[in-house]
Formats: structure tokens, C-alpha cells, sequence
């Protein structure tokens, strides 16, 4: 959402994805795109899965923040799926089978993610030997001005 | 003529942006003492080369105000029936006028830099006005040869085609300007430390110089943002505030690389430590706002529905940042290792804690940095993949909790050595604080575990934060002090801010019919009337919203779901409603084929305070300025005043930064 | 010398960026989220009717060894009217087009199919982009290649051009 804004600032381009335009159909939408969940706890469920599900029609957003038609029918998926007894894992493997991990927010561990895993660790790593290297030393021993 | 004028002087700001390189390159070859002829023209051209690039920024706010639609720029990107406020400020709400904002500032301040300091010996400034010199070049040429923001029509316009709706609004005219100046302020930042690194003059005294810019900078940027993120907030129409987007993130980073920075330098001020490290943080600021730049315009990040950017433009930013960074860090590489060791420092000290928070400062910086361009290196791969808040959030707090757990101390800790069991009753205090309040808060409920945690953290950090007042006469703690106590102290603000939205936050979305009630949290929202309405430059319904709390007397809001003609598009206007614990935020929807309207309202407690702490934040920068120019200034005097006074002149270096 | 490396680690880990961006900036911008359901069997889905003029569309309507193409479109879209030609010549070959119109109303589906050519053996409405999600399909329009087993073989995104309509015949055949 801050995106939209800033892009367009930044950038002078128009056309935030979730702003209806020319050639937008006219249906109502469905069920329940804009209404929650009568029990709070599912509606919960629903809601932070939404936040982490990509609006495939707008620019980085989630489903959850977009007034395109079809994140309104991606929530409707979400929630009547979470009411039929689905668990938000399950709805979130459904729609990674039909559009791949694009449509996910939340990375998982795979053949093509595993560095956003492996580097926070390395940096882990560097971080704790800059820091052992720099003032690790006993008092009183060089602290030399070691960079990092 | 206005067109013409503007041209004039950029091209002129260029060519002296020429002579001030090559006087200043000329500068840094005499040597100290010597004096090279063409020497003395770097900072006059700095001086004249500030007066014309703000005078051709005038002459495009003027042509903007005056809606001269035989303008190209004008012609697209305004329109005739805007209000005059939204004219002006839509001057650099596109590409070409807010490079020629950012080439304006960049300019002011190498002219401010000319003009006023003094301090640094004659080679080093030579360096450093030739490296700014340098910089501003790149930007004239883009803006001269790929962005030219004065061209002319062949046949005037017979009328403008309008600003983007959702930049019509007044945060337009904060928030870019100010992340902008800030940006920037780094590109002065980044000069200084070249400058230093070429005349191998990295010492408390050039740290002097830079602390203001850097401080000056920051402040900004934090404004810039915290700006940012409250516009899009309101906005928008779906109350978030933050996403970990490709282009929040381009300006969170230069924030995170300018805090450390920030810190570092005052360390390398007070105490001639970090000499290396100040100066890659230095570069590092400013590769990270060159990167944000080229980020948001290149359009590599974008996806779906992406804008029709330049690739062009995109070049030419991306060559631009591979002649200044990729250039200063082979600098770096090659002199960094000649620079002078800093002075040594205990683990357990002042300068320990600073180190430490620096290092995770940098980690947070790698893994937003990561996390941002991870997305372009898979589709190099033809694989995309998204990366968002459920990677960035607990990626980031693995290394801002022990950041935050350290700041809480390190204020406390003195200089150079310290023993941890001067700090016992410090360290326990924050430590119940911190397991008090995350033990209450969960015997209420259940809550996700970073809201959480981060609730536990704003108690511990906002008592931590005026710990370094305790036993001190209020009167007597320095202004640059207090500026830290404020700054720390908004960041613990922040976070709670953060953790109530993210914890407590209530959402009713429904279908209502005019005279149906909603109740969200304490609130109950009955759905009066919906009417049309027009502005100047678009029509809206408006909805009426009685709002009454726990009963009480109802307060109307009127959210707008408003369509403007030039460009046509549709945006919601969102109506909040602040209390001091909260805000209550409505939107107006579609209306359903059955007649009831569809209406989006949150509860966000302590939201604003998100915002609020960023502003106490900013304070504290401004603070910490107005005590460090304050100390300087008395600083130069008492060196004046020769060795005699060198006592009190100790007394003042004595105060301790932040 | 083994202190100074360390200094060389922000010029490369900056050279790999920029010959990153560099090479990225020379590439196409792909704009399009492609379906994972190549290769996988259409879901199960019964839709009625889009318009009083043709039946509705279902899973079962793909099968007897004969492959078809699924077309998502709708009467509110632009590019759907551009590609209609390009459908009729497909149509000429012989081809059999089932249609799925998403979140349309039956009397835009009629005026749309009367003025720009109705290429279509049946249409199924798909008011809240059911089977439009259940396929992967993220816009309008696409067109997707069914075997007669009802297995997805081939997607095709955004409106179909001239040049595009071979592709779709040989990817067809291919489906055979």
C-alpha cells in the first residue's frame, strides 16, 4: 500500500493496481470478499492468511489490502474455504499448485529459497565473529580498529 | 522565457559543476600549504552552482503554478482546474521534477558545505567538494540528457492531463521533499568521508564536520519517512502502515545505514574510534539512497501491471551508481587499509554497546537488502517468488531484539571501560520491565508472539531511555544528551505503537443499510446517510457516519469514495477519528445490488503513536544538533582562546554523545 | 595482507548487484503469472449457463479424445474484443472453443457475443472467478490448450494477436 503511493511518487507513473478502471466489470462481489466471518477465531485465520497472500492483478499487495475484483474473489476463497474446515496451510498449498510460490508472501525453505534461509544465517555467523573479533578480546589486549 | 531560463542554468550548474571538480581535484594534488591557482574556484563554483540549480527549480515551480502547458512536463502531469496547492506540489510529483528537487538540494547543501565550513584542512575539502562536484554532475547530465524536465511541446497543450488522484493531497508536499533532502544530506556524508579517505584524514575533527550533515540527514529521512508511512496510511483505505515493499524498503535502508553511521561517527567524534567503519558506513548511506533511486525508477521491481518506465532511465541511474559507489568502494578497498588505527576500546564499555548495535544496525540493513532483492536475482532464473512480512518481520527481530535489548543499556555504560556489575540495577530493572510486561499481557489473552514481545520491549526501553538522566541535574544535562534521551525514547513510542496494531487491532467489515449500526471495539457506527458531493476536481459519495463511543455522544465522520476526471480514477478517502488510546478508521465502499452499502472500519489502539514516536525521534535528532553545533561553537572559541583554557576545553569534550 | 581482503568484500558483493540490475534492465519485463497447472488435470467444475444462447460449461465437456480450447474472457474486457477476430479463425479450423466468462451478466455476455462474433460451443459464467483461480489463470483474457483427457497442456496469456493463432493450432495438435 505504502508502495502504491511512493511508486507513484517516485516514479510520476499513475495506476495503483487496486483502483478500478477502464474496462472493470460491474458484478457485485462475492459473498464474502468484503464480509467476515461470523466467528472471530476463523475470521482471525482467514485474515492473517489474506495479509500473506499476493493480489495477483495489482503491484505488490496483499489480498487482503486490494480493491481489485479478483483479490475480493481470492478472499472469498479464503474464508469460505477456512469455514468448510480447511486449515490456512492447506489453502495456501492449494493456490501455490495453480501459481507457484509467486502467489505466497511467506517464503518456504525450497530449491529456489534457500539463500533468503542460508545468508540471514551466514550473517549470523559474520556478525558474531565481527563482534568476537572486535571486543572479544580480554580488556586491556589490542582492540585494533579491525573494520567491520 | 521560464522554460528557457531554467535550461540555462542547469546547463550553466553543470559546467561549474566541472570547474568545482577539477579545482577541487587541483586543491587535493597542492597538498597542505601549498596553493594550487586553480584551487580557489571550487567554492565559489559550489556557491553560484547552488544559486542556479534552485533558481532553475523556481522556474519549473513556476511554470507548474502557472499551469504553462506549452511545457511537456506541465502538460502531463498537471491540469488547469487543480488547485493551486496541488499544482505546486505536484512540480515534483513525477520523475523529471523531483530529480531536478533532488539535483536542487543536492546542490544547496554542496553550496551550504562551501560556504560555511571551515574546519577541515584546504586538501581535504578540496577532496570532498571535488567528489560533490562529481556527484552532481552525474545527476545534471541525467537530468540534461535523459530527463529533461523543461522540454517544450511542439504545439502548446489546450489542457493538462492531470495529476494522479492519490498524489493530490498535502502529503505530496511533506513527505517527498523531505525523504529527498535527506537522501541527499548522505550525498554530503558520502563526499566528507571520501574526501577524508582520500587525504587519509579520518579523525575526531572531520568527524566534527560530518556529524551535523549526518544528523541533519537523518532527522529527515526519519520525518520523510514516518511522513510517508502515515500518508499511505489514511490514504490508502486499508489502514496498513507498512508492508516491506521493494520501494518502503528503498527508503528504509539508507535509514538504517545513516542510524549506524549516525552512531558511529559520534563515537569516531568523541572518542577516535571506528575510524574504518564510519567510512564505509558513510559510502554505504549513500550507495543505499542511490539504490533506492535506481529501485523505484528503473521498474525492475515492479510487477504486475508494471509502469511504463524507461529502460533508459534505469540505465543511466544504474551507471551513474556503478561510477559513484562501485568507484568509492574500490577507494575504499585500496585506502582503507592505510588509514590509522582508532583507539582501543573494553567490550563492556560505551563504545562496545555503540559497536554491537552497529553490527546489527548492518545485519537488519542485509537482510531487508536481501529480502528486497532476492525477487530480481530468481527472476534473472525465470522463477518468481515473493518475499514479504512474514519473512521480514521475525528475519529482522532476530537481529533488532538483541539491538534493542543493548540499547537499553548502553546509554549508561561509560566510555572506553566499564564493569557490568556497575550496571546490576539497570539490567534487572529493564529485565523485569521487559518479562512483566509480556507475562501481563499474555495472562489477557493470546496474542501473536512479535506484537508481543515488542510490547514487552517499548516498556523496557522507554524507563531504559531516561535512565541516563537518573542522578543528574535536568538542568545541566547537555541539549545533545537530551536529544538521545528523546530519540530512544520515541523508538520505545514507536514500537508500542506497532505492537498495539499489530496485537489489539478490531476490523468490522459489513454490508449496512442506511440506519444500520456496526459496533467495532467500544465504538458503535450507524451508516446516517449517503450523499454525493463535489470538490474542485472530482465528485464523491460521501457517507455519514454517527460514531458513539460506549454510548456516548455521537461524533459524525463522512469517509468519501470520490472519482476524479483528469486523469479519471476512483479513490477512497478514509475518515479517522483520534483519541489519544487510538483511532478509529472508516471507509466507504461499493453500494450492493440489494441497496446497503458496503463499510470497512477499524479500531486500532495506539496506533499514532507509531507516528508519534517517529516525530519524538526526529526531535531528538534536532536536539541532538542544535547541543553538538552549540559545543562546537564553543569549542572553536575556547581553541581561540588559546592553552590556557585547555581545562575547560576538556570539561566539554568530556560530554558524552549519544 | 589476509587483514585487507575484507575490504574487497563491498566491491563484489556491489559488482554482483550491478551486473544483476544490468542484466535485468536488458531482459523483457515479464508481467505475467503463469499457471502451475500445466500438466495437471482440469479441476472438477459445473457452471451454468453465461447467456440464454449457449449451455454452461463443465469439466466433463473436455473429454472424448478430443482437445479443445478453454478460453477465460469476459464482456467487460478490452483485450477480449481485440483477440474475437483471432478466435473466429480458430474457429474456422475447426477448432472447438469453450468459453468461461468471468463475473459478467448474461445481457452484456449476449451484446458482446452478437456484436464482435460468437466463436464458442459453450460458456460457462464464472461470477466470482471460481474456476479461474481453480486453474491458475490470473486475468483476462487467457486461453488454455485441453487434451481430450482433460489435462491441461498449454496456457496462453493475454489477447490472442495473428501470429499467436499457429502457435495455439501446433500446440493443439501436440495435445492430440
Amino acid at each position: 500500500m505504502i508502495r502504491s503511493v511512493l511508486a507513484l511518487l517516485l516514479t510520476l507513473l499513475a495506476l495503483p493496481g487496486a483502483v478500478p478502471a477502464l474496462g472493470q466489470d460491474t458484478m457485485p462481489p462475492a459473498p464474502y470478499a468484503y464480509t467476515q466471518l461470523e466467528d472471530p477465531a476463523l475470521e482471525a485465520e482467514a485474515s492473517a492468511l489474506m495479509h500473506t497472500l499476493r493480489c495477483l492483478k495489482c503491484q505488490s499487495q496483499s489480498i487482503a489490502d486490494s480493491d481489485a475484483p479478483m483479490a475480493g474473489d481470492m478472499r472469498h476463497q479464503v474464508r469460505s474455504r477456512i469455514l468448510a474446515g480447511e486449515s490456512p496451510d492447506q489453502i495456501r498449498a492449494w493456490l501455490v499448485a495453480r501459481y507457484g510460490d509467486y502467489v505466497s508472501y511467506e517464503p518456504t525453505v525450497s530449491a529456489t529459497t534457500w539463500p533468503l534461509f542460508a545468508i540471514p544465517l551466514l550473517v549470523i555467523l559474520i556478525g558474531a565473529g565481527v563482534l568476537l573479533r572486535r571486543l572479544g578480546r580480554r580488556r586491556g589486549e589490542t582492540g585494533a580498529e579491525a573494520g567491520e | 522565457m521560464i522554460a528557457e531560463i531554467g535550461l540555462a542554468a542547469l546547463w550553466l550548474a553543470a559546467a561549474l559543476a566541472v570547474l568545482q571538480m577539477v579545482s577541487g581535484a587541483a586543491a587535493l594534488r597542492a597538498g597542505e600549504g601549498a596553493v594550487d591557482p586553480l584551487a580557489i574556484y571550487a567554492r565559489p563554483a559550489a556557491i553560484v552552482q547552488a544559486v542556479l540549480a534552485v533558481l532553475a527549480f523556481l522556474m519549473l515551480l513556476w511554470a507548474f503554478a502557472i499551469t504553462d502547458l506549452s511545457i511537456k512536463l506541465v502538460a502531463t502531469n498537471s491540469h488547469s482546474m487543480k488547485p493551486l496547492i496541488y499544482k505546486l506540489t505536484g512540480t515534483w510529483g513525477n520523475h523529471e521534477g523531483s530529480m531536478l528537487l533532488w539535483v536542487g538540494v543536492l546542490a544547496l547543501s554542496g553550496g551550504l558545505l562551501a560556504a560555511f565550513e571551515k574546519r577541515l584542512p584546504q586538501n581535504t575539502m578540496g577532496a570532498t567538494l571535488a567528489v560533490q562536484g562529481f556527484v552532481a554532475l552525474g545527476f545534471y547530465a541525467f537530468l540534461l540528457l535523459s530527463s529533461n524536465p523543461f522540454e517544450r511541446l511542439p504545439v502548446p497543450a489546450v489542457e493538462g492531463t492531470g495529476l494522479n488522484p492519490l498524489l493530490q493531497d498535502i502529503g505530496l508536499a511533506i513527505h517527498p521533499p523531505t525523504l529527498y533532502a535527506g537522501y541527499v544530506g548522505l550525498s554530503v556524508a558520502f563526499s566528507l568521508a571520501m574526501g577524508a579517505l582520500l587525504t587519509r584524514e579520518v579523525n575526531p575533527n572531520f568527524a566534527r564536520v560530518m556529524r551535523p550533515w549526518v544528523l541533519g540527514a537523518w532527522v529527515l529521512l526519519t520525518l520523510g519517512i514516518t511522513a510517508g508511512s502515515y500518508w499511505a496510511y489514511y490514504e490508502l483505505g486499508w489502514g496498513g502502515w507498512w508492508f516491506w515493499d521493494p520501494v518502503e524498503n528503498a527508503s528504509f535502508m539508507p535509514w538504517l545505514a545513516a542510524t549506524a553511521l549516525m552512531h558511529s561517527v559520534s563515537v569516531l567524534a568523541a572518542r577516535d574510534a571506528l575510524r574504518t567503519w564510519t567510512i564505509m558506513l558513510g559510502v554505504l548511506a549513500f550507495s543505499m539512497s542511490m539504490l533506492g533511486t535506481f529501485l523505484v525508477r528503473s521498474g525492475v521491481l515492479t510487477s504486475v501491471h508494471a509502469f511504463a518506465v524507461d529502460p533508459e532511465r534505469g540505465s543511466f541511474i544504474l551507471a551513474l551508481l556503478g561510477l559513484y559507489i562501485g568507484g568509492a568502494f574500490t577507494i575504499f578497498a585500496l585506502r582503507a587499509g592505510a588509514v590509522a588505527e582508532g583507539k582501543r576500546f573494553a567490550a563492556v564499555s560505551r563504545e562496545g554497546a555503540l559497536v554491537f548495535n552497529n553490527v546489527m544496525l548492518s545485519a537488519i540493513l542485509a537482510i531487508v537488502l536481501l529480502g528486497t532483492l532476492y525477487p530480481l536475482l530468481t527472476e534473472a532464473f525465470n522463477v518468481r517468488v515473493s518475499v514479504g512480512p512474514p519473512y521480514f518481520n521475525p528475519a529482522s527481530a532476530i537481529f533488532a531484539v538483541p539491538m534493542f535489548l543493548v540499547m537499553a543499556v548502553g546509554p549508561i555504560l561509560r566510555w572506553k571501560d566499564d564493569k557490568p556489575a556497575r550496571i546490576q540495577f539497570e539490567v534487572m530493572l529493564v529485565a523485569a520491565l521487559l518479562i512483566g510486561v509480556i507475562a501481563a499481557v499474555s495472562f489477557f489473552g493470546s496474542f501473536p508472539f512479535l506484537p508481543l514481545l515488542g510490547l514487552g520491549l517499548a516498556a523496557a526501553l522507554a524507563v531504559a531511555a531516561i535512565l541516563p538522566l537518573r542522578g543528574r541535574k535536568l538542568t545541566r544535562v547537555p541539549v545533545a544528551t537530551w536529544g538521545m534521551v528523546i530519540a530512544h525514547f520515541g523508538v520505545a513510542v514507536s514500537l508500542f505503537g506497532m505492537a498495539c496494531e499489530g496485537a489489539f487491532t478490531e476490523e468490522r467489515l459489513a454490508a449496512v443499510a442506511p440506519g444500520g449500526t456496526e459496533q467495532v471495539g467500544d465504538f458503535s457506527v450507524t451508516l446516517e446517510s449517503v450523499t454525493p458531493v463535489a470538490g474542485p476536481n472530482w465528485t464523491a459519495l460521501e457517507a455519514r457516519l454517527a460514531v458513539s463511543q460506549n454510548g456516548g455522544a455521537p461524533v459524525i465522520l463522512a469517509p468519501q469514495a470520490r472519482n476524479f476526471w483528469s486523469p479519471p480514477q476512483a479513490t477512497s478517502e478514509s475518515a479517522l477519528l483520534t483519541r489519544w488510546d487510538g483511532q478509529l478508521y472508516a471507509v466507504i465502499g461499493n453500494q450492493a445490488e440489494d441497496g446497503r452499502w458496503q463499510i470497512r472500519v477499524w479500531w486500532k489502539p495506539f496506533v499514532t503513536f507509531i507516528w508519534y514516536g517517529g516525530l519524538l525521534i526526529a526531535l531528538g535528532g534536532v536536539l541532538a544538533i542544535a547541543g553538538r553545533v552549540r559545543v562546537d561553537v564553543k569549542r572553536r572559541s575556547a581553541v581561540a582562546k588559546a592553552d590556557a583554557r585547555r581545562a575547560d576545553l576538556e570539561a566539554l569534550e568530556a560530554q558524552p554523545a549519544e | 595482507m589476509k587483514t585487507r581482503l575484507w575490504l574487497w568484500v563491498p566491491l563484489a558483493l556491489f559488482a554482483f548487484f550491478a551486473g544483476l540490475a544490468g542484466y535485468m534492465l536488458t531482459q523483457p519485463k515479464d508481467q505475467f503469472v503463469e499457471s502451475t497447472m500445466i500438466g495437471e488435470p482440469l479441476p472438477d467444475f459445473a457452471l451454468d449457463p453465461a447467456f440464454g444462447g449457449l449451455p454452461g460449461a463443465a469439466k466433463a465437456d473436455f473429454a472424448g479424445g478430443r482437445p479443445r480450447l478453454l478460453n477465460i474472457w469476459a464482456s467487460w474486457c478490452l483485450p477480449c474484443i481485440a483477440e474475437a477476430p483471432q478466435l473466429e479463425a480458430l474457429k474456422a479450423q475447426g477448432v472447438e472453443i469453450i468459453g468461461i466468462a468471468i463475473r459478467d451478466r448474461p445481457e452484456d455476455v449476449a451484446r458482446f457475443l452478437a456484436r464482435y462474433g460468437n466463436p464458442y460451443t459453450r460458456i460457462g459464467s464464472d461470477r466470482i472467478s471460481e474456476v479461474q483461480l481453480a486453474i491458475g489463470s490470473s486475468g483476462v483474457p487467457e486461453t488454455f490448450v485441453i487434451d481430450g483427457e482433460g489435462v491441461i497442456r498449454y496456457q496462453h496469456i493475454g489477447d490472442i494477436r495473428a501470429d499467436d493463432v499457429a502457435v495455439l493450432l501446433a500446440e493443439l495438435e501436440k495435445a492430440k
